[in-house]
Formats: structure tokens, C-alpha cells, sequence
């Protein structure tokens, strides 16, 4: 590793389908990919890259349960216990009532609850600072990272690695820490 | 990998390509805007200034300015109240339940509608937050807060409440939703500015990014947010009308009291927003060059959700005056035989006109593809949905149950300025979001470009 900070071998990639055979190929050989980035959602690379299922649903569920137990805490508090009132003939805890509350309740924080979780795991907030190996892996390319220190392979040899496997163009890049 | 028939017409015509995408959307961010969007923008301004001074009235002296009386006591503004967040039931549909039915075709119009929800559900919102008079009070009012009334609390019985969680819900969910699916695309616009060196947009719309920067892992995670969202917002979108609906069918008040309300009150919510969607998007692909991305193929798949969702409407309509009939029950029976032959058989027949006949002709393929038709149809749609909340509301109320205290409701010139005030609101913030903000979701719009665009088709 040098001063100024790591260095990066980036493979350029046109094509989506290109790319997830080349992710293959390339972890194949036992190549440490340190990680890909697309302009838009390519199915299936997570698989290819070994990445397991998100748990943002449990987190989801987990918020809209609290919402839930939240609702019906408030409720049954303001209209059972503390000031208790027969509205409409119904008993002092008319459970169907508190249905709808309670349900956008839920939905409220279970929504809220899983984009918050989603925004601090992968480190989004304002005016975050992106990874950014190309400009363009924003607009039309992909762009595979393999950093140089965690493989066996030298610089060049990676790079001919990519270019056998379909990549348009490669480069070293060289990241601050 | 997706693989699709060849039969199918492809989603995005043109042969463009990635690069395409992001140059024709991108576009019109970074351009000065055209002379037709200041014209427009100034009309607006002037709109919401001028239904401002309604506003104005209506919060100094009182809800006294509107044209109420002791019998119509709700008319104009819950009328334009549930129009306008019917109009915003299209947007999170388009994004949510379309996601959940894998329709490709929402891609090139979900961003456009659910900016249009957002909008919508914000006009909505002016009405009853409005009619409150000192906003700050009213507010604490509907809210569960602890006061120096006991604490009194607000009842959780009464679906008026259940409509402020529904609607807040509703909004803030949207609004999430919406900003998610906008992330990788201010992305994008950064990234261009970066490379052509404007700070200034860089550094706004770097902000605005969260520093996004298309991870494999990060777009696994989004992808997990945007389907448990959809599954959320799916629920919501259903519920947040079936409650507006029981606002009235809680009531018993002839005309209201039926349990037909909830899925006639939905099925009508997506007419309208479908319908809003269709004039404002047929206006922005002309005026930002999108024939490519929002194609006739898309303009006719929302006219068959018109015709779906407008007959629906009609059937419901039939059904009501069905029951009204084998009730037996005659205050049920003179409030429709009022509704359709009474003082307000004029607002009874354009609605339906509007709403169960016009939608008919889109059966007509000639019809469903003609851009003109589409767009003349779309506001007929919604000037009918106008004209079914006010005969709902109105037709209901003034023939009191006591003939001495029947009534014909006036609005005011503060009843229209209320509804003008919206209409300037409503498009002063759509023409801005078209200028700032990507009207296209370019992100999903690339995912789906190889394998539905009009190379592959070749």
C-alpha cells in the first residue's frame, strides 16, 4: 500500500450480460473483486458476486411491528384508560375501531424505519462522498474494482485478465483511503 | 436473464442507446428552460397569486367567505379536497402495484406520476388544513398530543381522524418512495456536471445524491427497498381512499350510507389520477421530446386502465341506484331519484357522460392511439370525477330530511379562488420539478433498454 492511498485495477464494461460472465470468470481464477458499479440494477450480480440476500425486509417487519404495538399502545392509552368515552354505542376498547390507525401506523414505520436502516448501512447521506473509480459508471459503463494489495496477481497480469474476459478498457486508479 | 418475445412492441423506440438515456433526460436539466416553459410557469405564478388572495379571505374572515349554509355545509372544498388526492392515487399505483405486477411499461412514466401524487396530495391537503383557520391550533387539534383540555384526546373513532393518518401516510410514504428512485439519478446529473466542470450543479445535485455511486451491493439493497415498498405502498394506496370514502359512508346520511363506497371510491381515485396522468404527460413528451421513451404503446395501456377502472365506476354507479331502489327505504330512494332528476340533474348527467360513456370509446383501438383523443378524453375524465364528488356531496345534503330546511348551494368567488389557489400550486410545482428533477427514471429505464428496446427487437 502507498502513502497516498490504494491502488486499483478498474475494468470498463459495455454490456450487462458481458459483465456477469466476466464476474464469473474472474472470481474463477480466485480474483478478489473488490466491488462492481452500474448505472442501473443488473439482475443477478449479486449471485455472481456471492452477495447474500439483503435483510432489509426483516428490518422492515421489525419497524412495522413496533408501529403496530406503538398504535395500539396510544389508542387503548387515550380512549381506554385514561379518558375512557362510548362513542357510537361501542365499548371502551372498540378494537375494529383502531384498525386503521393502526395499520398506517405500521406502514408509516416500517417504511421509514427500513429506507432509514438502508441509508446508514450503505452510507448515503447528504453531500456523502461517492466511490467513484470512473465518472461514467453513472451514465453508460460498468465498472469493475479489483484492488491490487489483496491479490496474487500483479497489475498487468489483472489487467489482461479483464481484457480476456470482454472489459472495453482498463486502468489503475488510485483511491484515497 | 430477461428474455422476451419478439412479438411484443418494444418499450423504448429510437435505437437508444445508455449513453442516449441519460443525454435526452439529462437535457433538460442542464438547459436554460424554453420560452414555452416560462409562459407557462409565469401563467401559474399568476394562478396561485391570485387564488392566493382567496386564501387570504378565507383565513382573516373566516370560512363565512365560501358559499355554505346551514344545510350544504360541505360542498366546494371537500369536493376539491377529494378530487385532488384522487388524482394522487395514480402515481404510487404506477410505481407500486405495477412493480409488484413486473410491468415494464411503468418505468417511463412512474417518476413523472409520482411527482404528480406528491403535488396533488399536497392541493388536497390545503382544504381541510385551510378551512381551520388558525393553522397552528388546528393542527394540534388533529394531532394525539397532551393539551391543557385535560389532556382531551382527539377520537380515534371518527374516520375524519383516520384520514389525517391516512393522508400523512399516504404522502410521506410517497415522498420516500419517490426519493429513493430519485437518488441514482441525481447520481447521474452530478456526474455529468462534474465531468463538465459546473460546480454549482455539482455540488447541489452531489448533495441531493447522498453519494451514490451505483455499488453492486448498494443496488442489491435498493432493489430489496423498492419491493418492500411497493408491498407497503400497495395497502396504502387502497386504504387511503377506501377511509376518504368512509367519511361519508359512516354517516348516515341518505346517499351516503352504503357499503359500496370503499372499492367505488378507489376504482374512481385511479380513474382520475390515470386520467391526470395522461394530460400531463402527453403535454411534457411533446414539449421535452419523449415520443421514445413515453410511446403510443404507453398511452394506450393507461387508457385500458381508464376503460377497466371507468367502468368499474359506472357498474358502481348502477349498483347505487339499484340499492336505492330494493332498499325500500324512501329517504334512499328520493335521494337518488334528486340526485338524477332533481335541482343538480345537470351535475348528474355530465358525470355521467364524462365518466361512464367517454371512457367507452376507448374500446375503439383508433381512439386509444390517437394522441388528441387520449388527451381531450383525460380532461373530460376528470372534469366527470369533479362533477361525482360534488353531485355525491351536495346532491346528498340539500334536501334536508326536513322539507323546511331544504337548500341549493352557491359557491362564491372565494370557492373558485380556493380551488384557482391549487391549480397554481399544482402546476407551478410539476413545471418546477420538470426542470430540476430527471422526469424520466433513467436508472430503471437502462435496466430495461437491451432487452426491451427497439435494437434487441430487430
Amino acid at each position: 500500500m502507498s502513502d497516498k492511498g490504494v491502488k486499483f485495477v478498474i475494468g470498463i464494461y459495455d454490456d450487462e450480460d458481458i459483465l456477469l460472465d466476466a464476474i464469473s470468470s474472474v472470481r474463477g481464477k480466485g480474483v478478489n473483486i473488490h466491488e462492481v458499479y452500474s448505472p442501473f440494477p443488473v439482475h443477478g450480480i449479486e449471485n455472481r458476486l456471492g452477495y447474500k440476500r439483503s435483510r432489509l425486509s426483516i428490518a422492515a417487519f421489525c419497524f412495522g411491528f413496533l408501529g403496530t404495538c406503538l398504535a395500539l399502545t396510544m389508542m387503548i392509552g387515550m380512549m381506554t384508560i385514561d379518558w375512557p368515552m362510548i362513542i357510537g354505542g361501542k365499548d371502551f376498547l372498540p378494537l375494529p375501531v383502531f384498525i386503521p390507525v393502526t395499520f398506517e401506523m405500521t406502514v408509516l414505520l416500517a417504511a421509514f424505519g427500513m429506507v432509514g436502516t438502508f441509508l446508514v448501512v450503505s452510507d448515503l447521506k447528504p453531500w456523502g462522498k461517492p466511490k467513484t473509480f470512473d465518472l461514467r459508471s453513472t451514465d453508460d459503463k460498468h465498472v469493475m474494482a479489483i484492488e491490487i494489495e489483496k491479490n496474487s496477481m500483479s497489475e498487468t497480469q489483472l489487467k489482461k485478465l479483464l481484457e480476456s474476459n470482454g472489459a472495453s478498457e482498463t486502468n489503475t486508479k488510485l483511491m484515497e483511503e | 436473464m430477461h428474455v422476451e418475445s419478439k412479438l411484443r412492441k418494444p418499450l423504448i423506440t429510437g435505437g437508444k442507446t445508455l449513453k442516449d438515456v441519460s443525454e435526452d433526460i439529462c437535457k433538460r436539466v442542464e438547459e436554460k428552460p424554453s420560452l414555452s416553459w416560462y409562459a407557462a410557469m409565469i401563467l401559474s405564478n399568476i394562478t396561485l397569486v391570485v387564488g392566493a388572495y382567496a386564501v387570504y379571505r378565507t383565513l382573516w374572515d373566516g370560512i363565512g367567505m365560501w358559499g355554505l349554509n346551514k344545510t350544504v355545509m360541505w360542498a366546494w372544498d371537500i369536493t376539491n379536497f377529494v378530487w385532488w388526492v384522487g388524482i394522487g392515487h395514480a402515481g404510487t399505483l404506477i410505481s407500486a402495484i405495477l412493480l409488484l405486477f413486473r410491468q415494464r411499461w411503468r418505468m417511463a412514466i412512474n417518476r413523472s406520476a409520482e411527482a404528480m401524487t406528491i403535488f396533488a396530495v399536497i392541493c388536497a391537503a390545503m382544504f381541510p388544513l385551510l378551512h381551520m383557520g388558525r393553522l397552528w391550533i388546528g393542527l394540534i387539534w388533529v394531532l394525539p398530543l397532551p393539551n391543557t383540555y385535560g389532556s382531551l384526546w382527539v377520537n380515534f373513532a371518527s374516520p375524519l381522524l383516520w384520514d389525517v393518518f391516512a393522508i400523512t401516510t399516504y404522502f410521506s410514504v410517497s415522498l420516500v418512495f419517490w426519493y429513493i428512485g430519485l437518488i441514482p439519478d441525481f447520481a447521474t446529473i452530478r456526474d455529468r456536471a462534474k465531468k463538465a466542470g459546473r460546480k454549482i450543479s455539482a455540488f447541489i445535485y452531489g448533495g441531493l445524491s447522498f453519494g451514490w455511486d451505483g455499488a453492486a451491493k448498494t443496488w442489491s439493497r435498493y432493489e430489496t427497498v423498492s419491493l418492500v415498498l411497493a408491498g407497503l405502498a400497495t395497502p396504502l394506496v387502497l386504504s387511503v381512499h377506501t377511509i376518504v370514502s368512509m367519511d361519508f359512508a359512516t354517516s348516515v346520511i341518505p346517499g351516503w350510507h352504503t357499503t359500496i363506497f370503499p372499492p367505488y371510491f378507489v376504482a374512481g381515485a385511479i380513474f382520475s389520477g390515470f386520467a391526470m396522468v395522461l394530460t400531463l404527460l402527453i403535454i411534457t413528451r411533446k414539449v421535452y421530446n419523449l415520443e421514445d421513451y413515453i410511446t403510443i404503446k404507453h398511452l394506450e395501456l393507461m387508457n385500458i386502465v381508464i376503460i377497466v377502472t371507468g367502468s368499474i365506476v359506472g357498474i358502481a354507479y348502477l349498483t347505487e341506484l339499484f340499492m336505492a331502489w330494493y332498499s325500500g327505504v324512501e329517504y334512499e330512494q328520493y335521494a337518488f331519484y334528486n340526485r338524477v332528476t332533481g335541482p343538480y340533474w345537470w351535475a348528474y348527467w355530465s358525470m355521467m357522460t364524462c365518466n361512464v360513456i367517454s371512457p367507452q370509446l376507448f374500446w375503439f383501438k383508433k381512439i386509444r392511439t390517437n394522441i388528441v383523443a387520449t388527451f381531450i378524453i383525460s380532461i373530460i375524465v376528470n372534469i366527470g370525477m369533479w362533477f361525482e364528488r360534488f353531485v355525491i356531496i351536495v346532491t346528498s345534503l340539500h334536501r334536508d330530511f326536513l322539507p323546511s330546511s331544504w337548500a341549493m348551494f352557491y359557491p362564491t368567488i372565494y370557492d373558485l379562488g380556493m380551488y384557482i389557489f391549487t391549480f397554481g400550486l399544482f402546476f407551478t410545482a410539476f413545471l418546477a420539478f420538470s426542470k430540476y428533477f430527471p422526469v424520466i427514471n433513467m436508472a430503471e429505464v437502462k435496466s430495461i433498454l437491451k432487452h426491451t428496446g427497439e435494437k434487441i427487437k430487430k
